[in-house]
């Protein structure tokens, strides 16, 4: 059995249950357009992804660790527009794609949360509520899209990830599986048959024939990179491999996805154009545009937002690292983006703009952009707007 | 075939522990007596009701085995029930307790423990960059304290016959819930759970709310240790009342909550000893007990108007009014019995039930035993019965104690990556609020196929389990007491045709225990 063949009969056999789990096997995304949202934790570095190559204070503030001004020299920064650079590490994945429209960047931008804290930032962003005011910690802003666009009818939502993260909790039900390292279902065929049938009259028959087709597309999935693996000898690992898998789930089942990377949190040796965090870039940038080539056609109807919980200080410090600050860069890429270029408020780079003398200030407030930005991919109105991102008025930065 | 029919082994043993207290675990001396002097005589209502004995096992414990069914017959279910509401202290077999009294945790003191391990981190801090080995040897340490007090949680939630006062250990520390993650707040929850959580989970709702106040972990993971006069953070007085007493939107104002901040100024942590300097005016209000600390210099002396009432701003003993009148208040009273019903009953609980729970709680005042009595005795929670899903803990546990009874697991580590697999690791949930007990929390897809995972894993026995890390069994592992035991037999016996027909078409002993440990009864309580 293929696996569209597979799909299809999920299709066919699944029912909208009476219990509200609205359903991931309902599979084939009821609307065209499909949203991942890559969240990199640990708080990136983003001045050195997005680099404010006309600022001679960045050049002052990290004498060890700067990008140089672009050049015909390999490792400078790859120039985006006269004020600013790209991380040479993005040379054969996001260039390309900036320059054919593809990809946009928006810095200055993040939340209002000062604690500085990884955790708490990172809840504050995927909670996406107001600050100050009592929260719902079962509520994120992906969960809420989920129940607004497509009319209120839900749309098929996956987090790509071992636990369910925050801001894909609620009141939608959502699926996660991490496909990081793929593993088959312990139980054979025929026994998983029988326990399908233990279930057939339970409340849980379909989350549990749910969870046996998602692990059989996974076998298939092994069977397919194997296949692949013995004709060519250039084998995907690491975060390529993931995207291409979370590509393909993406583009026949699933509207929303969410998936997270770490090791962003760069104290100490991070390096500059070559280093850890280059090394970081590269397999991020590599793995996105996998992604989009992985999702074809359906790249056209595809936004993928990389955000962090916040940003670095803005000077390197005395371990040629950098410690946890506050605006940073988010990145918006797809085939339907109007990217190449650098949108939102923006101030010039320069001491006396820093945050507490420290950070890049937050301009663009997160939930704003992501608000503006949604609305434009969906059709959204105020009301369902404000249930995403309540008591904010959105801004849009005319991404799509 | 195999042929295991040892269960018996530790049946005896434990059933003279349940009575009187033997092991040797200490229990503290005992103040809560008075509360339970509240609890009404033994009565007949389980028996009266004809309650499933195995059904009702499920409930009270985390998964009937032989074992406890025979603690049971021993006595009558009412009776049975008034002992557990009774039961203090964690009373394990020898071999467990010798498992317990060999951890860091059981041998060191908080105090001594963190002295210990903030010499450890500011030696790493100052050779950052240089030699990150100290800094990974000190994160090391923390996981691995950290897994001490989860294994000792999982082991006692398998083999204390008190399995209502374990169940209410876990409840409260996921009521007070504190994250792992934050600072070195892993090498805080053992002593947490025993002094602070354990001792008054089946006590009085106040004593447990100052113990959980008075603990260095709160303060450091709600933020108060940084909650000062002039620098006000609202943190933990936010989550007081929303998550710990109250309840949100149950009718205090913003204004409370800043006011009750105010209270809580000054009021912190000490980690390395070294006293404050401080007026001397002020000094006969400083207070530090072990690594807690009130600094009176850092606290706001204004009066303050709270919840109607005027606190009179004079230190220490703001908090000490304060948390007595949360406990008070109906609200409270309302929103503990709704969380204590959804936990024991259903996740829709009645609001008779929730009501008469709360009458309960108030009348005693906050007496959780005397509030759970009123609870175990309606009938819509004998109604519930079996109809309960399991949350990953309940799940693995009540695997583990069924499959192996009578046998003595060295190892929780398959559990606890089980746990993280099915998303509940211990003090892994990340914000304040602790895990959700519904069962739309646990039952998605994914999450079913997992707990097949382990069902298959089980049938087959889990070496892991009674192997120390690193180190290649010896003995061969004991097989899992299912196919060939007489009580998981009764039980199945009780289940419902589809998995009565699955049964029959096992073609082995393993594969029965699959298709018994994957079978919807198994996954409710």
């Amino acid at each position: 059995m293929h696996r569209r063949d597979l799909l299809k009969s999920l299709l066919a056999m699944s029912v909208l249950p009476a219990t509200g789990y609205c359903s991931n096997a309902l599979a084939a995304p009821a609307t065209q357009n499909r949203l991942l949202l890559v969240f990199l934790r640990g708080g990136y570095d983003a001045c050195n992804l997005l680099i404010p190559t006309s600022s001679s204070f960045y050049y002052e503030s990290r004498p060890n660790i700067a990008i140089a001004r672009p050049s015909d020299n390999p490792q400078s920064a790859l120039e985006l527009n006269a004020d600013w650079g790209l991380h040479p590490a993005l040379r054969e994945s996001i260039y390309p794609m900036y320059k054919n429209g593809e990809v946009a960047f928006i810095p200055f931008a993040g939340t209002d949360d000062l604690t500085r804290s990884h955790f708490e930032t990172q809840d504050t962003i995927e909670l996406g509520q107001p600050l100050n005011t009592s929260r719902n910690y079962h509520s994120g802003f992906m969960n809420r899209l989920a129940t607004v666009i497509n009319d209120g009818k839900g749309v098929p939502a996956m987090a790509f990830t071992d636990q369910l993260p925050i801001s894909m909790q609620g009141t939608a039900s959502v699926g996660n599986t991490s496909l990081r390292s793929l593993s088959k279902s312990s139980v054979d065929t025929r026994q998983s048959d029988i326990i399908q049938k233990m279930y057939g009259k339970t409340g849980l028959a379909q989350q549990v024939s749910e969870g046996f087709a998602v692990r059989q597309d996974i076998a298939m999935e092994m069977q397919d990179e194997m296949n692949a693996a013995n004709r060519d000898a250039i084998t995907t690992k690491g975060f390529t491999l993931e995207a291409k898998r979370i590509a393909k789930m993406m583009r026949e089942k699933y509207s929303l996805g969410f998936i997270d990377v770490g090791g962003w949190d760069t104290h100490v040796d991070q390096g500059g154009a070559k280093g850890a965090l280059a090394g970081k870039f590269e397999e991020l940038g590599r793995g996105l545009a996998t992604y989009k080539n992985e999702m074809g056609d359906a790249w056209q109807n595809t936004t993928v937002v990389v955000i962090s919980e916040f940003g670095r200080t803005f000077r390197e410090n005395g371990k040629r690292g950098t410690d946890h600050g506050h605006g940073s860069v988010y990145w918006v890429l797809g085939g339907g983006t109007k990217g190449g270029q650098i949108v939102g408020e923006q101030t010039k780079v320069n001491a006396g703009q820093l945050f507490q003398n420290r950070d890049f200030p937050v301009l663009n407030e997160y939930r704003a952009v992501l608000g503006g930005l949604f609305s434009r991919i969906y059709g959204l109105n105020n009301q369902q707007i404000n249930t995403v991102f309540s008591g904010v008025k959105s801004r849009d930065l005319g991404l799509i | 075939m195999f042929s295991s029919l040892s269960i018996q082994r530790l049946a005896g043993a434990a059933l003279i522990c349940l009575l009187s207290a033997c092991g040797s675990s200490s229990t503290r001396p005992d103040s809560r007596n008075d509360y339970v002097k509240t609890l009404p005589p033994i009565g007949n209502t389980l028996s009266k009701a004809n309650v499933n004995p195995s059904q009702l096992l499920n409930r009270l414990t985390f998964g009937s085995n032989f074992t406890s069914d025979q603690q049971l017959q021993s006595v009558n279910m009412d009776r049975y029930l008034d002992q557990q509401l009774r039961a203090r202290g964690s009373v394990v077999p020898n071999v467990i307790q010798a498992q317990i009294n060999s951890m860091t945790i059981t041998q060191l003191s908080m105090e001594e423990l963190i002295h210990k391990l903030e010499a450890q981190r500011i030696e790493a801090d100052q050779q950052k960059g240089v030699d990150d080995s100290l800094r990974k040897a000190y994160q090391q340490e923390l996981n691995r304290l950290y897994r001490e007090s989860a294994t000792r949680s999982l082991l006692r939630d398998i083999y204390s016959p008190n399995q209502l006062q374990e169940q209410m250990t876990w409840f409260w520390m996921n009521h007070f819930n504190i994250h792992s993650g934050k600072h070195n707040i892993r090498a805080m929850l053992g002593d947490f759970e025993e002094n602070a959580i354990r001792p008054n989970a089946l006590g009085n709702f106040r004593d447990l709310l100052r113990a959980t106040a008075y603990h260095p972990a709160m303060q450091r993971y709600l933020d108060n240790e940084y909650n000062a006069f002039g620098h006000i953070n609202e943190n933990y007085a936010r989550e007081i009342m929303e998550l710990h007493t109250m309840g949100v939107n149950s009718g205090y104002s913003q204004k409370d909550v800043q006011e009750l901040a105010r209270v809580l100024t000054g009021i912190g942590v000490n980690l390395l000893g070294t006293p404050p300097k401080i007026k001397p005016e002020l000094s006969h209000l400083y207070l530090r007990r072990g690594l807690f600390e009130f600094n009176p210099q850092r606290h706001d002396f204004g009066d303050k108007q709270f919840l109607g009432n005027t606190i009179h701003g004079r230190g220490l003993n703001e908090m000490e009014d304060v948390l007595t009148m949360l406990t008070r208040q109906p609200a409270t009273a309302h929103y503990i019995s709704k969380k204590l019903a959804t936990y024991f009953v259903s996740d829709n609980p009645s609001d008779a039930l929730i009501q008469s729970m709360a009458n309960s709680f108030l009348q005693s005042d906050g007496n959780i035993p005397v509030t759970l009595r009123t609870m175990f005795d309606s009938p819509e929670f004998i109604a519930s019965l079996g109809h309960k899903f399991k949350d990953p803990l309940h799940y693995a546990v009540s695997v583990v104690r069924l499959a192996y009874d009578g046998s003595y697991i060295v190892n929780t580590g398959p559990m606890l990556n089980w746990l993280n697999m099915m998303g509940q690791p211990f003090n892994g949930h990340p914000t304040p609020d602790g895990y959700a007990m519904d069962e739309s929390a646990w039952a998605s897809p994914g999450q079913m196929n997992v707990r097949f995972d382990i069902a298959r894993a089980m049938a087959f026995g889990t070496p892991g389990l009674f192997k120390v890390d690193n180190m290649t069994l010896t003995d061969k592992p004991p097989a899992p007491a299912l196919a060939s035991s007489m009580y998981a037999k009764t039980m199945s016996g009780t289940f419902s045709p589809e998995t009565r027909n699955a049964l029959k078409q096992a073609k082995s002993p393993n594969e029965w225990n699959i298709f018994f440990l994957a079978s919807p009864e198994m996954m409710r309580r």
